[in-house]
């Protein structure tokens, strides 16, 4: 699957994507955050993410997932 | 009629009401904001993610057109560098009356704050912050649910 990162998520892992295959264990968004081990992904709580395109919350199961984005809370408008 | 724009190029606010003004509606609500100063920001960058934005903003727009049953509904924002003054984002919505074009104009842009993937970047003499979240924008958008 795809991982996307944003904003200062993108700017402390170093890249805007990157394509990972992760084993069967990890699960959820927030086991594939600890699974990928970037320091800046450390605090959870600062956190959100999207499949596909979707928010969801971080205990949502990623199986079959082609894209995972995590971010910081938005901020538009 | 349903216009969704995420784009670079500067906000035309004139020409986006206009566009609304030729629905048959007897009323037309907008909102325009505007990048704010707040005490020395120099410029200010807009991130987005491409398809997640625009998808969620036709979900918001689709919403308030069933909801209100608008004649249109208008979200454009704006994306990359800009500078205070000039516009980020405009919301409209085109009704019936005004109470519904003035109703999903406020819901379109308190649910646009919280529901689309957008993050802004402060620049203040060179130097560069993210700007955190609100708590204030999830009670708006909460109102609405």
């Amino acid at each position: 699957m795809d991982v996307l990162y944003f904003a200062w998520v993108r700017e402390g892992v170093g890249k805007a994507q990157e394509r990972v295959d992760p084993p069967g264990d990890v699960v959820t968004v927030a086991d594939l955050i600890d699974w990928l081990g970037h320091e800046v992904l450390r605090d959870k709580a600062k956190l959100r993410a999207a499949i596909d395109q979707r928010f969801v919350s971080l205990d949502t199961a990623i199986a079959g997932a082609r894209e995972v984005a995590i971010f910081p809370p938005v901020t538009g408008g | 009629m349903i216009r969704v724009v995420v784009s670079a190029a500067p906000i035309d606010v004139g020409a986006e009401i206009v566009a609304l003004d030729g629905l048959g509606g007897g009323a037309v609500a907008t909102f325009t904001g505007l990048v704010r100063d707040d005490g020395g920001v120099g410029e200010l960058l807009l991130e987005h993610y491409p398809g997640a934005t625009e998808a969620a903003l036709e979900t918001l727009a689709a919403e308030a057109v069933a909801r209100w049953k608008l004649a249109g509904a208008a979200v454009v924002h704006r994306v990359g560098v800009m500078t205070p003054g000039e516009p980020i984002v405009f919301v409209a919505a085109c009704a019936t009356h005004r109470s519904a074009a003035l109703a999903a104009c406020g819901f379109l842009i308190d649910r646009l704050k919280t529901d689309a993937p957008f993050w802004k970047r402060e620049t203040r003499g060179g130097e560069a912050r993210w700007v955190g979240e609100r708590a204030g924008d999830h009670h708006a958008a909460a109102k609405w649910r």
